[in-house]
């Protein structure tokens, strides 16, 4: 079975702060890491090569500092890594990442399954995934916490709002995995030091033919305007006195508010 | 979205015409040549790409995804909201998206129509359309389209959005809307914007500007799509509140023959399984009472259960208590689980890790129960309780139903 695995390079969201002179992010000293949903695709791919062999080749677009989190999958036990980086995918939205990731898999040629996380902790927008089956004309399966596959169909448990669905789907298709799915396998130590030798191999936008108009500020429709913290939440109360007086007070409160 | 023939690349092998499901390519005579020229009739075509992939030897068959200057975008109008059902309901988000896509149309000074797709059956829904202020509903109705699958719905919305060209499309952010805009999006060549929180027009550009969190909700973005139509965007639910019924308000009905293409039917609906557990949406729910590992175990959530009871509303729970097993995944509130943003959010004995609150933090009025007074999660309540939640949790549900009767 071949499987590719889409990662993102994220820093760690919850450190992000911004700069209120600026009103820019600072991400200095934010460490960056793989997208924890992303770590549970490779995981969902080591399974499935563990049952029915092949490979698992993990891709990610980003600059080239990006190579550090192939290496990490490297390190879980990813056979092979591309790094898809490029001055000219700078500004990529959604729209042309998921035209990007397709040529790339396109490029890398024959695979049954790709996976992806279902969405990244610094964008969360989940549209990736969808977008990438959508250039590559395949079933997507979104929000997956099953994954099993049996010979050229995928059986597939989705996690939605209130009831799970399974549902089957011919092969090749697009799978988001929640978090739920699994647990991440940490890398061994002779991972490890296959990834630190490991050469990254780096896929350029004329390695996989991208159409310039496609990738980049080029290929994406929406442009960010404007970036701000949201208000302070203002300074709560502090219940004090008695339990049963706090009790009513706080329903006195939520009474106020016309809640209930 | 546009197709063409490559002329000079046309053998005239009509192996298109054969392929095409829509009868739309026709061969026709050319001057100078025995060889015929394929020919697109672009009423019935339906952009599903058939034909390129059998022309694939001659490459004579383009589709282009191409992006309009925003010279030629006048000719878009209207804001369009879709209507999500599940088993022949819709959904409250369609609701809100009305209230909110009736601001937009005011603004833009134009009207704002529903898109329902569906089973037969799918027909009584649309009064409550009107009601809440459509004043068009376009309806999908097909056997296929009675419940949700991704690739026969893109394509019948796709369609629609191509022949009709509304100017803004609005989806709920629910698992449906995101995973049916994000393909909708790539298919019809439109910006998305996922999960936003706020919307506007711009005044003198009269574009959508979408106000989004990012980072975990650390910061917020302001989105638009200046140049490429329609204006998508998913929109979390219960940001915005529903509008005010008007009963008996009526509006156009608009019936549209959704195409559906076998290709597309690939993807079997093999089992549903309910979670007996869950009694009140999460995403949906005005009121959640979430429990942490604060509870000790399994059995105590009832506590919390009662409690949501007697407010009317749903269970929520910390990471740590979905891991140790204590409840199902659909309960979990936090980055890896749900954001929720409902009126009324009690926490109780959740310490608030900043997954935890990343998914909760935009609710109305927090409430926090814990007995650690440098709990984080006393940050972000309106009201915190340092105390024991085996004391305060029955000591609330008993007074809220004794206020209740």
């Amino acid at each position: 079975m071949n499987i590719v695995v889409c990662i993102k390079q994220v820093p760690e969201t919850t450190e992000v702060r911004i700069n209120p002179e600026t009103n820019t992010l600072i991400r200095e000293g934010v460490p960056s890491i793989v997208n924890p949903f992303d770590e549970n695709a490779v995981e969902a791919a080591l399974k499935l090569r563990e049952k029915h062999g092949g490979k698992v080749t993990v891709i990610t677009m980003g600059p080239p500092q990006a190579s550090e989190a192939l290496k990490t999958t490297l390190a879980m036990g990813a056979d092979e890594v591309f790094l898809v980086s490029d001055r000219a995918f700078a500004g990529s939205d959604t729209w042309a990442t998921s035209y990007t990731l397709s040529q790339t898999i396109k490029k890398l040629g024959a695979f049954d399954l790709i996976i992806c996380g279902k969405q990244a902790i610094d964008g969360d927008t989940a549209q990736v995934g969808p977008g990438i089956a959508e250039w590559l004309k395949i079933p997507q399966v979104t929000f997956a916490v099953k994954i099993e596959a049996e010979g050229n169909k995928a059986k597939v448990e989705r996690l939605l709002e209130e009831i799970n669905e399974v549902v089957e789907t011919p092969l090749p298709a697009v799978v988001t995995v929640v978090k739920q799915i699994n647990e991440p396998r940490m890398p061994s130590l002779k991972g490890m030091m296959k990834a630190k030798k490991a050469e990254i191999k780096t896929l350029k936008a004329s390695d996989i033919e991208a159409e310039e108009k496609n990738i980049g500020l080029n290929g994406s429709p929406t442009q960010v305007v404007k970036i701000f913290t949201p208000p302070p939440k203002g300074g709560g109360e502090k219940m004090e006195g008695e339990p049963k007086e706090i009790a009513e007070k706080l329903i006195g409160r939520i009474k106020e508010r016309k809640i209930i | 979205m546009s197709i063409r023939i490559i002329a000079e690349k046309c053998t005239g092998c009509s192996l298109c015409v054969k392929t095409c499901p829509f009868n739309a390519i026709e061969m026709k005579p050319r001057e100078g040549t025995p060889r015929k020229l394929a020919v697109i009739d672009l009423d019935k075509c339906t952009l599903c790409g058939a034909c390129v992939d059998a022309c694939k030897k001659f490459g004579a068959i383009e589709i282009k995804l191409e992006k309009e200057s925003s010279a030629d975008l006048s000719h878009y109008k209207g804001v369009w909201v879709f209507a999500e059902q599940r088993e022949g309901k819709i959904q409250p988000v369609a609701y809100e998206l009305l209230g909110e896509g009736r601001k937009l149309a005011q603004e833009l000074k134009t009207d704002l129509s529903a898109v329902l797709c569906g089973g037969e059956e799918i027909e009584e829904e649309v009064p409550h359309l009107f009601a809440y202020g459509a004043d068009k509903v376009y309806l999908l109705q097909h056997d296929e389209l009675k419940d949700y699958k991704s690739l026969p719905y893109t394509r019948a919305v796709a369609e629609l959005l191509v022949k009709n060209k509304p100017e803004i499309f609005l989806l709920g952010a629910t698992t449906m809307g995101r995973d049916l805009a994000a393909r909708l999006a790539i298919r019809v060549g439109a910006g998305l914007t996922a999960d936003c929180t706020g919307l506007s027009i711009d005044p003198e550009k009269k574009i959508l500007q979408q106000t989004r969190p990012a980072f975990g909700g650390n910061i917020m973005a302001t989105i638009i799509s200046p140049n490429n139509r329609p204006q998508m965007a998913t929109v979390r639910p219960k940001v915005f509140r529903k509008p005010d019924k008007q009963e008996g308000r009526k509006g156009e009905l608009i019936q549209f023959d959704p195409v559906i293409n076998p290709e597309d039917l690939v993807v079997k609906l093999i089992e549903v399984i309910k979670d007996e557990s869950i009694k009140v949406n999460l995403a949906e729910a005005e009121i959640i009472v979430s429990g942490g590992r604060g509870l000790g175990e399994a059995k105590n959530f009832k506590l919390i259960e009662e409690l949501a009871k007697s407010l009317g509303g749903a269970v929520g729970a910390s990471r740590a208590t979905v891991d140790a097993g204590w409840i199902s995944a659909h309960h979990q509130v936090g980055q890896t689980g749900k954001t929720v943003a409902p009126k009324l959010y009690i926490a109780c004995g959740i310490s608030g890790k900043i997954q935890h609150l990343v998914g909760m933090q935009s609710s109305d009025t927090i409430v926090a129960i814990n007995k650690d007074p440098d709990a984080p999660i006393f940050k972000v309540a309106t009201y915190g309780i340092v105390g024991d939640l085996f004391e305060y949790v029955p000591l609330l549900t008993e007074k809220l139903q004794e206020l209740r009767g």
